[in-house]
């Protein structure tokens, strides 16, 4: 089992490492081929020490997460620090806030408008389940309603340490991606989905006449 | 008689308990008179209750205007829609004359639930336009005369007004993932004079006009704020702000909650005013309920809104600077604010939401290292503000894109009800810590920052000259904590007397005001927030008119608003 090395902390003093295996197995399921799998790593350990997060604040944890990117707890020894304010240049998306449902919409088409591959880091109570106005009727409990999330941090907001481990845990998670070849994508090959949908109106349209 | 001589002793015995406090406080200023009494039932009536005077709405225009034009209420500082079930729909005015101080509470009730009309007052405020949009919102009352008279936070396709009670918001309003409806056009309900309404559509940008967007997301409008933004040339000609994207309907979930859960909220309202936030809501059901806090939790709550204030001016600062380009000043500011940070997580626990005062007091007694620490914070700390003045505040680009640009007149602020900062910036004297001294102001010596010119470079001066007044106040509490209890004790379930209570504090970028309606019950009826944030995005328009697409950023920087204290 390939297992992700993170510089600062020991592969077993990270917290429920079992999902972790679990999601190794599953994205390294179909095996590759051994060349493949050499340049992947090389690939990898470039795109995980250079993740460049979008800047997307809603609320209080957009400032905690500015606390995180200056002086003292500095995201740049991670190489997180290159903040991009278009989504079509990030990595990452952060979710620092509560997610509104008026805002929902907003949200997916930023997601869908990053390149693959791409990450969601789901930052604070709000957009894991709502937190404190999970029963209001403008709120969205949880974001994971509306993009996949790949890593939780939870904290009301998280302390700058908490985002950092959880920003690790990610590093950890594309570091035994597939890259090349059996690509581990998020969405369906847009190009392919596309083809489809033409094929099938060619289709529709042969039927009709 | 015998009332007076027991306040005056109260007072005496508060003054000899703080050793080297300042000299003979006026007995008149205390803020809060009321004798210990049982919660429930106070002896007398609470300080800041309010006795609104009922108008009919056929009547309220012309009343409003005779308040405006004749007693000289310039200042429209709240407007709150209640939903009264059985008794219709309330809309409560405060009106202050910003000379005299005076102030006026109107209400006036409806009780057509399907079609709630009350005459508008944005003729006589600017202010009223924005407030009105909320309460019809909320409510659905429309206001005959209002010249826009959209939704303000919800989506345009929105089904119900939320804060009625017998609204079915979960039903009618499932998550809508398609692209919001922004519509071009506005409704103005004009009452014709058989007594009937009709609708006029007034269009908000001309067929012509090059519109662009910006927000929500954008990293410059601090927050998801939504700009549509009509440009000639560069030159921006009109601003529409779309708001909503961050509305929790705080308002309405502490409707079904306790007043002990209702605080959690606060904090998350405007996260860089969470103490004095917490502060107003912990005074007002206070008041309501007649607890005096110990002199000890007064000094604490000041030191603590003062450090909250030079936290938010020093990340007003980072802000500021990091938008205009300058990194350097960015990681400047946050070094300073970490410091600030340290002080708060030892006695309180937490970093940015704090959690720190509570009904009766505060929830911890202040940490062994606070005295030790705060000290060493206020020599460091005047000597950083030097530094931030050297490296940014002489720029020469900082300068010629600040100066003379965003220029609101006094007339302008009070009129959309910009207090703080930015009130302060144009020459109006709103500091409520001079003007209704609470907590421990009244016996410390400060000075009012004002300034007259308007612009963004005074905007920008204020809110450093105010960390240095701060820095001040707390030099001169910090030595005379006096001793007591840091919590009184109270009853395990709170219940405030049935009225409306309103109480106030000058938060870190203006007066927060908290209103609450009760009933007896445990949980309040009606709970809202005068947002300081409001106001100033509702200014943007003014501000920005004739001036550069680019100064847009500097101007709504220097205004500081947070957006999830408007949103709410």
């Amino acid at each position: 089992m390939k297992r992700a090395k993170i510089k600062s902390i020991p592969y077993e003093e990270f917290k429920d490492n079992e999902t972790y295996e679990k999601l190794v197995e599953e994205l390294n399921a179909g095996g590759a081929n051994v060349i493949v799998k050499k340049l992947d790593d090389l690939i990898d350990w470039g795109r995980s020490n250079s993740l460049w997060p979008l800047t997307f604040a809603t609320s209080c944890c957009g400032i905690e997460f500015m606390a995180v990117c200056a002086a003292r707890y500095d995201i740049a020894r991670f190489g997180f620090e290159v903040t991009r304010n278009s989504p079509r240049q990030a990595d990452v998306i952060l979710v620092c806030g509560t997610i509104t449902t008026k805002m929902a919409p907003v949200l997916r088409c930023l997601y869908d408008q990053m390149a693959d591959p791409k990450y969601v880091v789901a930052i604070g109570g709000c957009s894991i389940s709502g937190g404190p106005f999970n029963k209001s009727y403008h709120v969205l409990n949880g974001v994971d309603k509306i993009i996949p999330v790949d890593v939780y941090v939870p904290g009301c907001p998280p302390r700058p340490e908490s985002f950092l481990y959880g920003m690790m845990q990610l590093q950890r998670i594309v570091k035994v991606e597939n890259f090349f070849g059996t690509t581990n994508r998020k969405e369906k090959d847009p190009y392919k989905v596309e083809a489809e949908i033409k094929e099938e109106h060619i289709y529709n349209q042969e039927e009709q006449a | 008689m015998s009332e007076d001589l027991n306040k005056t002793a109260q007072s005496q015995q508060a003054a000899s308990a703080t050793p080297a406090a300042k000299p003979a406080a006026p007995a008149a200023a205390k803020p809060a008179a009321a004798r210990p009494a049982t919660p429930a039932a106070p002896a007398k009536p609470a300080v800041n209750e309010m006795k609104p005077k009922q108008v009919e709405a056929a009547k309220l225009h012309d009343e409003l205007k005779r308040l405006h034009d004749q007693e000289g209420m310039d200042f429209l500082l709240s407007l709150t829609g209640v939903d009264r079930e059985d008794d219709g729909l309330a809309v409560v005015y405060q009106l202050e004359n910003t000379t005299t101080l005076k102030q006026a509470i109107l209400e006036c009730v409806v009780t057509d639930r399907e079609n709630p009309l009350v005459p508008s007052a944005a003729d006589l405020w600017n202010i009223a336009c924005t407030y009105e949009r909320e309460v019809y919102d909320f409510y659905g009352i429309k206001f005959t005369g209002h010249p826009d008279m959209r939704r303000l936070f919800m989506r345009e396709d929105w089904v119900g007004y939320p804060f009625r009670k017998d609204d079915e918001t979960e039903k009618n309003n499932p998550l809508r993932m398609t692209n919001e409806p922004l519509s071009d056009t506005t409704t103005e309900y004009v009452l014709t004079e058989d007594g009937k309404v009709e609708a006029v559509e007034h269009a908000i940008f001309q067929e012509d006009d090059y519109v662009i967007n910006i927000g929500p997301q954008h990293p410059s409008t601090h927050g998801v704020l939504h700009f549509r933004v009509a440009l000639e040339g560069e030159r921006i000609r009109k601003i529409d702000p779309v708001l909503g994207y961050i509305h929790r309907g705080v308002e309405k979930i502490s409707e079904k909650m306790t007043y002990p859960q209702t605080l959690a909220l606060t904090d998350r309202l405007d996260y860089l005013g969470a103490m004095q936030n917490r502060h107003a809501l912990c005074m007002c059901i206070e008041q309501a309920m007649g607890v005096e806090v110990s002199d000890r939790v007064q000094v604490i709550r000041t030191i603590m809104d003062e450090l909250q204030r030079i936290d938010s001016h020093i990340l007003f600062f980072s802000c500021l600077c990091q938008d205009l380009g300058a990194t350097t000043a960015f990681l400047y500011g946050f070094r300073d604010r970490e410091k600030i940070l340290d002080i708060f997580e030892e006695t309180c626990g937490g970093r940015l939401i704090l959690n720190y005062n509570t009904i009766g007091g505060v929830m911890a007694d202040i940490h062994p290292n606070f005295v030790k620490r705060v000290k060493e914070f206020i020599p460091y700390m005047r000597k950083n503000i030097q530094e931030y003045h050297d490296i940014f505040t002489g720029n020469v680009i900082f300068q010629n894109r600040s100066k003379g640009v965003g220029v609101l007149s006094k007339e302008q602020v009070i009129s959309f009800g910009c207090t703080g900062g930015t009130g302060r910036a144009s020459g109006w004297h709103n500091d409520l810590r001079k003007l209704r001294p609470y907590a421990a102001y009244d016996r410390v010596q400060f000075n009012e920052v004002t300034r007259t010119e308007g612009d963004s470079f005074a905007r920008y001066m204020i809110r450093l000259d105010e960390i240095l007044e701060s820095l001040h106040i707390i030099e001169q509490l910090i030595d005379n904590i006096p001793e007591g209890n840091f919590r009184e004790k109270m009853k395990p379930i709170i219940k405030l007397p049935v009225g409306q209570f309103y109480s106030e504090v000058e938060g870190s970028r203006g007066r927060f005001g908290v209103y609450i309606e009760s009933k007896g019950d445990k949980s309040p009826y009606r709970l809202h927030y005068r947002s300081t944030g409001l106001p100033l995005v509702a200014v943007m328009d003014t501000a920005c008119k004739d001036n550069m697409i680019a100064d847009l950023i500097t101007i709504g920087g220097t205004v500081d608003y947070v957006v999830p204290d408007i949103d709410r």
